[in-house]
């Protein structure tokens, strides 16, 4: 659904004269059914992960809840089965890619453009299992043109939760409501955040109340020469 | 009869969007967070302090046998009676006997969520006795007949003139809605019942297992009046309650009293050694401690989850907690609400039955990064998914995660599946939003992005 961010990664890595490969790993991390509680099922699609990346240098995802899936979550669904030293080595290997720019590569300018004015979304897995706090906001400091309004709730959930969002719509959408009003305070036209699962709740609900909010991805801007 | 996960959704689905209570609740923690933070920063060391309160209660929660005998003999060698409850059950027939034995007609009550837990109130009424709960909060939801909202505010969900409205109501007294005139027909009316009550029951903060010490910590000064004056004292305490060393304090009154209220302390910390002692002026003639199991044991037996029995009731976690702000505490149906409730509720009183807890959560964490004990709260949530899937499976759940799993295994697959939904999305895109919209769930209040007309591998592919 939205394919503009890994195309932007993908811009944004051979910018900087890296080779990038594109795994043929699943097309999901099994996170659904592991928070579900089905551990089994989600161990169907998780170790298909592990063999598609065991020999990857790096992985870099442009998402703080499958990049947690990845690093964090593995080693829990694995303990004590025959894969639990590839979940641990492929935690080392696994970057959230605002986390791999500023900590791995040093990289907080990529000489992109955006004059908006902007206010951050922080998902809840990057900043609280990932510690992600900082980084976005680096990167974001250094796009010419754009300057940066935080909002109050910024490190409120927005709601979704996956599963979450279709079996308690109700609270779901509650939660999306309280964000967006926090969001519209700052009188902003976009809100950015680095996982396009929190962008397609909050813009679900901006589009459906009539809200004059915008939603993009940290990659997308980042790729905008 | 509707079971508590049915309810619960109903509940959730007209509470949520209720912008008055959002309202109502917004505003009463719209400061809390603020005067939290300021005076967490009057620790040196406000992780380093995390720290130690986990690990204490851990170590304390780890040799509760030890302990609990430690603080069991010390409260002996005072004179106090200390019986062992293991059901909820056993704990009110304890209390009944005392009651029977007293004679009381009238007893009064401070702040206790044990007695909550074990649905004191409502037995007693049955039985005939005349309870008075004496916490401002607690008095007036008892006025209005309804649970305590939250741990630590039982009346948040409340405004003034709600207030106002229930003494009118209950009391006959009318009043303005200023906060002191209302706190002054309360306190009238409460004055009296402390004189004519037969029993005061207690909860209790901390156990100190050093000195044989009940620690009770408040704003009010109730608790004092209801340990004082009636002439028999019952303290119902959870055994997880325990505390290793008096020194202990030093650290979790203030931990308590800025997560709790964010004040740097409560107004009145007191400590309960025993009964009137001979050389003593006052104090109830007898002190009764009832140490309540009621499952905290099977608790202790999880070694993944054990850290929740540190918890000491401050009810940060539900402050913070998004899912608590917006459906509020009587959507839970359970005396312990939000985050902390979620987790042990299932311990306390069946996995099956509220296992609909720890799913109603969007696992955000921000429970956990509160937490003074650091409790790993929102990965219990998970382990309470995990092990209700494996105890009832849900068919539905356990048969797409299955047949997902080849169709994100196999590239092939995949594709066709995202050919299949670009007309699915656009089929469905006619009736978006209705009843008859696969995706209502999400439509009814949202909408849907469109399936892009080509995916990242489609254009990875063309590129290469």
């Amino acid at each position: 659904m939205y394919p503009k961010v890994g195309i932007s990664l993908v811009t944004i890595f051979e910018k900087l004269g890296h080779q990038v490969v594109i795994a043929d790993a699943p097309a999901c991390c099994g996170q659904p059914a592991f928070n579900s509680g089905y551990w089994d099922e989600a161990r169907l699609v998780a170790v298909k992960v592990l063999e598609h990346l065991k020999d990857a240098e790096v992985i870099v995802i442009p998402s703080g809840s499958c990049g947690a899936m990845l690093k964090v979550f593995y080693q829990e669904l694995f303990t004590g089965t025959e894969h639990e030293a590839a979940a641990a080595e492929l935690a080392s290997k696994v970057h959230e890619f605002s986390s791999f720019l500023v900590n791995q590569l040093g990289v907080t300018d990529l000489g992109a453009e955006f004059p908006h004015t902007v206010t951050f979304h922080d998902g809840c897995h990057g900043l609280r299992e990932l510690g992600n706090k900082l980084p976005p906001r680096q990167l974001l400091a250094n796009v010419r043109g754009l300057e940066l309004v935080e909002m109050d709730a910024a490190e409120t959930c927005c709601g979704f939760g996956g599963t979450f969002s279709a079996k308690f719509p109700a609270i779901s959408t509650a939660m999306a409501e309280v964000k967006c009003a926090s969001a519209l305070d700052t009188k902003t036209e976009y809100i950015v955040s680095c996982d396009s699962s929190c962008l397609m709740q909050i813009q679900g609900l901006a589009s459906r109340q009539g809200q004059p909010l915008k939603t993009i991805h940290l990659a997308e801007i980042l790729a905008r020469a | 009869m509707t079971s508590p996960a049915s309810q619960f959704t109903t509940d959730a689905g007209r509470v949520a969007p209720d912008l008055r209570h959002r309202g109502i609740i917004q505003a009463a923690m719209g400061k809390y967070e603020t005067v939290r933070d300021q005076r967490k920063k009057w620790f040196q060391d406000w992780e380093g302090a995390r720290n130690l309160a986990a690990r204490t209660k851990f170590e304390a929660v780890n040799h509760l046998d030890r302990y609990l005998e430690e603080f069991v003999s010390k409260l002996e060698a005072r004179g106090t009676k200390v019986h062992w409850a293991s059901t909820s059950a056993q704990a009110r027939e304890i209390i009944f006997s005392i009651l029977r034995e007293k004679d009381a007609k009238v007893v009064v009550k401070s702040k206790a969520m044990t007695s909550e837990e074990i649905h004191l109130n409502a037995a007693m009424a049955e039985a005939g006795y005349e309870v008075v709960e004496s916490d401002l909060g607690e008095f007036i939801v008892q006025l209005r007949e309804e649970a305590p909202y939250h741990l630590v505010f039982p009346a948040m969900h409340l405004t003034r003139g709600d207030i106002k409205e229930t003494f009118e109501d209950k009391l006959h007294i009318t009043s303005s809605d200023n906060p002191e005139d209302l706190t002054m027909v309360a306190r009238r009316v409460l004055r009296e019942k402390y004189l004519q009550a037969d029993v005061g029951i207690t909860g209790a903060n901390f156990a100190v297992a050093e000195t044989g010490m009940i620690s009770i910590t408040e704003n009010e000064g109730n608790a004092r009046l209801t340990a004082a004056l009636p002439k028999t004292m019952i303290t119902l305490v959870g055994i997880e309650k325990v505390l290793p060393r008096i020194t202990d304090l030093a650290l979790f009154l203030p931990m308590l009293a800025v997560m709790g209220t964010g004040q740097a302390l409560t107004c009145y910390n007191t400590m309960y050694g025993g009964p009137r002692q001979a050389d003593e002026a006052d104090g109830p003639e007898e002190f009764h401690v009832v140490l309540l199991d009621n499952h905290r044991t099977s608790l202790l037996a999880d070694a993944e989850q054990r850290d929740a029995l540190g918890c000491i009731r401050c009810g940060a976690c539900l402050n913070v907690c998004p899912i608590f702000k917006n459906i509020g505490g009587h959507t839970y149906s359970t005396t312990y609400g939000g985050p902390i409730g979620s987790v042990i509720t299932p311990h306390l009183r069946g996995l099956t039955q509220w296992k609909h807890l720890s799913d109603a959560s969007s696992l955000c964490g921000a429970c956990t990064e509160t937490c003074p004990v650091k409790i790993d709260l929102h990965h219990h949530l998970l382990q309470n998914r995990r092990n209700g899937a494996k105890l009832k499976p849900s068919l539905f759940q356990k048969t797409a995660f299955k047949l997902f799993a080849p169709v994100a295994n196999v590239r092939v697959l995949w594709s066709l599946t995202t050919q299949l939904s670009r007309i699915g999305m656009k089929v469905r895109g006619l009736v978006n939003g209705s009843i008859i919209d696969p995706a209502h769930a999400w439509t009814k209040t949202r909408e849907l992005p469109p399936i892009a007309p080509q995916s990242f591998r489609e254009w990875w592919k063309e590129r290469q």
